[in-house]
C-alpha cells in the first residue's frame, strides 16, 4: 500500500499508464479488507477486482484536477468496503464453529518453503484470530481491521468509514476489548 | 490485573491482528488489468477453417488469428497494442460459447448465430473502423470488391486505402475481411495467406473458383431478365436466377443501359444513365 506520492498526478495525466501501479500499491489492502468482511477468499478476490474496476471507470470519468487531488487509499478502501458489505448482504457467510479443527482452514497464504509443523501452527494461530475477529459486530470489526490489521491511521479509517475520528477510536477500542475478553475466555476453556 | 499484564495482553492482540494481513492471490492483478482493458489473455476456439486464436479483455475481443500462426499473432499483438498478453487459464465460458455459436459454419440463418461478439477496436483509426464496420455487413457466402466498400463508406477513390485497412484488421474471421476481393473476383492479398482466405470462403458456401472463373470471363454482374435487376455474382439474389434467365454484364453502365436496376440487397454501383447516355445521344445528333 506504499505508493508514490505523485501517483494521483500521473493517474490524472495518463490513467492507462499509471493504473497498474495503483493496483500494485493497493491490492493487498483491498483484498485483505474484503477478506475480513466477506470471510471467503474467492469472494474477497472478486470484491477486490470489482473495486479496482469501478475505481478505473470512476477515474476515467473525473476531470484531471479532481484525480490529481485525490487521496487514493481511503477512497479505494471505501469502494471495496461498500462492495464487500453488499456481497455479504446478498449472501451471508456460513457460520463457523469456534472449535479448532472443524471446517475448512481459512485460506491464508503461508510463506512458501516453510517447515510444515511451523506453518501449521502459524495457520492455526491465524485461524483463531480470524474467528475471533469474525465474531465481532460489523461496525467494530471494520474499524479494527482497518486500524490494526491493515494499519491505516485513524484519520484514514474515519474517512473510509465515513465517521468522525472519535467514533472510530471508540469502535476500535471496544472491538479490541471484546477480542481480549474472547481470547481470555478461550484460553480458560483450553486450560481447563 | 497489573499494568504490565495489561500491556502484554494488548501486544498479544496487536500481534495477532497484524498476523491476519493476507497476501492477495497472484491472479488478482492480471484479472483487474484484463477487466479494464490494460492487458489481454488469449485462448483457442474452433473456427470455421480450423482452430482460431482469440485475445480478449474486459472491453471485448482485441485480436484473432489462425492457430497455425501463433508466433505472428503474438508479434502482431505486441506491435499493435504494447499490452501484456498471457495465455488464458480458463477463458470466460459465456465468451467461448458465444464465439462457438457465432462461428458455427452449420448455422446458416443469422438468428442461429446469436449476437456478434463484443470487439475492442481501440486504437483503430476512424477510416479503418468505417471499413471494418462496412465489411462486417457482407453476408456469409458472399463477397464484395474493395471498390464496393470504398463506395459504401463514401470514399469511392480510396480503394487502395480500403485494402490497407483490411490488411490491418485486428480481428480476422470475426470481421470477415476475407469476403472482400478484387473487382475481377481474384482473392488478392490476405494478411493470413490467400489459401486461408479461400478455405474460409469455401466453408461459408461462397464458390471462390466459380467467382474467379466469372472474373476471367470479365463478368462483373449477373442480371435477371425476369426481375430486371443486376447483382454481384455472389449475391443470394443472383444465385437464385435460373440459367435460362441469367444475363452477364461486364459493366454496371451496360446493365443500366439495358434497362436493369441495381439489386437492393448487394447494392452494385448504379451509374446514372444521364451521364454516358446523354453524351452518346448528343454525339449522334
Amino acid at each position: 500500500m506504499e505508493t508514490e506520492p505523485d501517483l494521483p498526478d500521473r493517474l490524472a495525466r495518463d490513467l492507462d499508464g499509471a493504473f497498474e501501479e495503483l493496483v500494485r500499491g493497493h491490492e493487498r489492502l483491498l483484498y485483505g479488507l474484503a477478506l475480513r468482511v466477506v470471510g471467503d477468499a474467492r469472494d474477497a478476490e472478486e470484491v477486490a477486482q470489482d473495486a479496482f474496476e469501478r475505481a478505473y471507470h470512476a477515474l476515467a470519468g473525473y476531470p484531471p484536477e479532481r484525480v490529481a487531488a485525490m487521496r487514493l487509499r481511503p477512497w479505494l478502501a471505501r469502494i471495496a468496503l461498500n462492495l464487500a458489505r453488499n456481497r455479504l448482504r446478498r449472501r451471508p457467510p456460513p457460520t463457523r464453529p469456534l472449535e479448532d479443527g472443524d471446517g475448512e482452514p481459512l485460506p491464508l497464504a503461508a510463506p512458501p518453503g516453510e517447515e510444515p509443523a511451523a506453518a501449521a501452527e502459524r495457520r492455526q494461530d491465524r485461524e483463531r484470530w480470524a474467528e475471533l475477529l469474525a465474531g465481532l459486530p460489523a461496525r467494530y470489526r471494520e474499524a479494527v481491521v482497518l486500524r490494526h490489521v491493515e494499519d491505516l491511521p485513524y484519520a484514514e479509517v474515519a474517512e473510509v468509514l465515513g465517521q468522525p475520528v472519535g467514533t472510530v477510536k471508540t469502535h476500535v477500542h471496544r472491538g479490541v476489548r471484546l477480542l481480549r475478553v474472547a481470547l481470555e475466555a478461550r484460553e480458560e476453556t483450553l486450560t481447563r | 490485573m497489573s499494568g504490565h499484564d495489561e500491556l502484554e495482553r494488548w501486544k498479544g492482540v496487536a500481534a495477532g491482528l497484524r498476523g491476519l494481513r493476507a497476501e492477495p492471490p497472484a491472479t488478482l492483478r492480471p484479472a483487474v488489468l484484463e477487466r479494464v482493458g490494460l492487458a489481454d489473455a488469449w485462448f483457442t476456439v474452433d473456427g470455421p477453417a480450423g482452430p482460431l486464436l482469440v485475445a480478449y479483455n474486459g472491453r471485448g475481443i482485441s485480436a484473432t488469428a489462425p492457430a497455425e500462426e501463433e508466433r505472428r499473432f503474438l508479434e502482431r499483438f505486441q506491435a499493435r497494442y504494447h499490452r501484456p498478453l498471457r495465455r488464458a487459464g480458463a477463458p470466460p465460458a459465456p465468451l467461448v460459447a458465444g464465439l462457438r455459436r457465432w462461428l458455427d459454419p452449420a448455422a446458416r440463418r443469422p438468428a442461429a448465430r446469436g449476437a456478434p461478439p463484443h470487439l475492442d477496436l481501440r486504437g483503430v483509426s476512424d477510416f479503418d473502423r468505417a471499413v471494418l464496420r462496412k465489411t462486417a455487413e457482407i453476408p456469409r457466402g458472399e463477397v464484395r470488391p474493395y471498390a464496393w466498400v470504398a463506395g459504401e463508406i463514401g470514399r469511392p477513390s480510396a480503394v487502395r486505402a480500403v485494402g490497407g485497412a483490411l490488411n490491418r484488421n485486428p480481428v480476422p474471421v470475426l470481421i470477415p475481411c476475407h469476403r472482400v476481393v478484387a473487382s475481377d473476383g481474384r482473392l488478392t492479398g490476405y494478411a493470413w495467406g490467400v489459401p486461408y482466405k479461400r478455405r474460409l470462403l469455401a466453408v461459408e458456401g461462397a464458390d471462390p473458383s466459380e467467382l474467379e472463373r466469372l472474373g476471367r470471363d470479365r463478368t462483373r454482374y449477373l442480371g435477371s431478365d425476369t426481375t430486371r435487376t443486376y447483382c454481384y455474382p455472389s449475391c443470394r439474389n443472383a444465385r437464385r436466377i435460373g440459367p435460362a434467365h441469367r444475363v452477364p454484364f461486364r459493366d454496371a453502365a451496360d446493365a443500366v443501359a439495358a434497362g436493369y436496376r441495381p439489386c437492393r440487397s448487394c447494392r452494385p454501383p448504379a451509374p446514372t444513365p444521364s451521364g454516358s447516355g446523354a453524351l452518346v445521344l448528343g454525339g449522334g445528333s
